[in-house]
């Protein structure tokens, strides 16, 4: 008995100096963020700030802020172009095999997994072709190529739960392929289509590799941003700090508020749910 | 594993119905057609792309005009003999390797943890995972100040009266000597910054696998297995360790991918370090072709990446659908 209290006690503090570990990197961030330019010195850097300076913000704001409406932008319409893309397909590879279908399959998701380097020489001149290099539309359009994997997966694995007898009945009552879409499928899954939204969403906002290889200022992602001010001459760290912080916030704030949904797209992200 | 039986079951009304048939094919035309933009589009961006760079390793374009004459294996020689590819590969080994076994560990240390029946789980589980939800663009940003020799961590290490504090990603010590061709083929102590940085940000997802890897072995198998004695432990690694096996699969597959490609991390946080110690060829490909106009090197870096990628993916991905279809 008493053997097991030391063990609980053991597991918590266990417990906690690991949640301590994974917290210092936020905490630096925000403690940092939130001094003034003038208040930050090296040998300070652990401790909370005397008086909170929003001076690091508001720079970091008129810095990224462009920016950060650039991300919106970019996120918001990738992932919603190919949600809808990713639900069509997995819907027709779930519920509609043909011959071959599988070969389909095998080949979208393989997409999933190439290092995009081996695209990005290509990409380029394809882009520029058409004259979408440098410019935000133009990285929506690569985002939505190169989501289309997931978004099959994460839908086909979702609608092949959704009993089929379902869909013999909805046949009986005269509906074809895309009324069996519209009033069975869709209904049905709104939890998929929030686990493949927050999964991408996620994605787009986090890439660095396409926005640093497709833009440049001032049409860049805001992570591209944030690299470009650490890697600037006289680095501000409040307003770097800060700058981090406020490019983070959104990915953070769905995770924390849809954290289950997020967990759910990346199970779905190594292929077996 | 459904869908065969599905796909049975639809042509086996067919069969029965005779007037459904024709609706039944109708509806695999409409899938078919349904497929064809992403088909289009991934034919074009993925594999026509591919293609195409594999091409371009095999040309003289080595500035920005571009040079389609074919070099043979040339661009693979040179690539293969530079320096800097070379500690590319010596670094890619050990990368892989720690940041693995860390994420893997680690992982699998916070699920048993959090598997314990124990108060404020969500809690727990949130902090392990969130890093998961950040950009590696800022994961560099924030651990190279974390890991800067004159800042961060060693500011505490300072303070708990340390002075020979590790000089983190500036360090240029390769331990030990190993010469492999021309370059030291030891482990390059800089890369352990880099392997902080990235196994703080993956193992939350190792652990998120194996939660639900443990969720779904049977109570009965647990209980015995808790971990509350040395007599456990050897339950943990008889009885536990192998009901995940699968799980573990899938995490090194996906860890392994993930690995070869590392670039934000990198590119935010150390570059490729005094004598390419924090290099990998991902960083190699984009330096190589964006800042010094060799394309048909970049290319052929990134082809090496690619066949490496494959190797491991291929055989995982047939693997897994099979699997599934036999269910």
């Amino acid at each position: 008995m008493t053997a097991r209290t030391v063990n609980r006690t053991l597991l918590y503090v266990v417990l906690l100096i690991f949640a301590v570990i994974f917290l210092i990197p936020v905490y630096l961030l925000i403690i940092t963020g939130l001094k003034s330019n003038s208040s930050i010195s090296i040998d300070q850097m652990w401790a909370l700030p005397h008086v909170l300076g929003l001076t690091g913000l508001v720079q970091a704001w008129q810095h990224v802020g462009p920016d950060m409406l650039n991300s919106v932008y970019l996120a918001v319409t990738a992932t919603v172009v190919v949600t809808i893309l990713g639900s069509v397909n997995g819907y027709a590879l779930s519920k509609w095999k043909f011959r071959g279908s599988n070969v389909i399959y095998f080949l979208i998701l393989l997409g999933m997994f190439i290092p995009y380097q081996s695209t990005l020489i290509p990409l380029i001149r394809v882009l520029n072709t058409i004259g979408l290099f440098d410019t935000i539309p133009g990285l929506a359009l690569v985002h939505i190529v190169y989501g289309i994997p997931m978004m099959t997966l994460i839908f086909r694995n979702f609608f092949a739960d959704i009993p089929n007898e379902l869909i013999e009945s909805a046949q009986i009552d005269g509906n074809g392929y895309w009324g069996i879409f519209r009033h069975i499928m869709l209904p049905l899954s709104v939890p998929g289509f929030v686990v493949a939204a927050i999964w991408e969403f996620t994605q787009v906002w986090n890439d660095f590799l396409f926005g640093v290889t497709v833009t440049d200022p001032p049409h860049q992602p805001v992570t591209v941003a944030i690299v470009n001010i650490a890697g600037s001459q006289h680095i501000q760290w409040n307003v770097l700090m800060s700058s981090t912080l406020i490019a983070s916030l959104p990915t953070l704030i769905v995770y924390l508020v849809l954290g289950r949904y997020f967990v759910r797209g990346l199970l779905a992200g190594s292929v077996k749910g | 594993m459904k869908q065969t039986r599905e796909g049975m079951d639809a042509s086996a009304a067919a069969v029965t119905v005779p007037n459904r048939r024709p609706r039944i094919r109708t509806e695999k035309v409409w899938a078919m057609v349904t497929l064809i933009p992403s088909i289009i589009l991934l034919g074009v961006f993925v594999y026509y792309f591919i293609f195409w760079t594999g091409y371009v390793s095999f040309t003289k374009w080595h500035s920005f005009i571009q040079n389609m004459h074919l070099n043979g294996f040339q661009n693979y020689v040179d690539i293969f003999k530079s320096f800097r590819f070379q500690s590319d590969l010596r670094n890619m080994v050990y990368f892989t390797a720690f940041f693995m076994i860390g994420t893997l560990v680690l992982g699998l240390f916070l699920a048993l943890l959090v598997d314990q029946h124990i108060k404020a789980e969500g809690f727990f589980r949130s902090v392990f995972l969130y890093p998961m939800a950040i950009s590696a663009a800022a994961t560099g940003v924030i651990w190279s100040w974390l890991l800067n020799p004159n800042t961060g961590l060693n500011l505490i290490l300072h303070a708990f009266g340390l002075h020979n504090v590790p000089k983190w990603y500036l360090s240029t010590r390769i331990l030990p000597h190993l010469h492999i061709a021309s370059i030291n083929g030891g482990i390059p102590l800089a890369m352990f910054a880099v392997l902080i940085a990235s196994i703080w940000q993956w193992s939350g997802f190792a652990m998120a696998l194996y939660l639900a890897g443990l969720r779904a072995i049977p109570e009965e198998i647990k209980e015995s297995a808790r971990i509350d004695g040395a007599r456990s432990i050897r339950m943990f690694w008889s009885i536990l360790l192998p009901q995940l096996r699968p799980i573990t699969t899938t995490a090194v597959v996906m860890l392994m991918a993930s690995s070869l490609k590392v670039f934000d991390l990198l590119y935010a946080m150390t570059g490729p370090g005094a004598n390419f110690v924090t290099d990998l060829p991902a960083l190699n490909m984009f330096d190589t072709t964006f800042k010094g106009n060799q394309f048909a090197q970049g290319a052929a870096i990134a082809t090496v990446l690619l066949v490496l990628v494959l190797i491991f993916i291929v055989p995982y991905l047939i693997g897994t659908l099979r699997k599934e279809d036999s269910k």
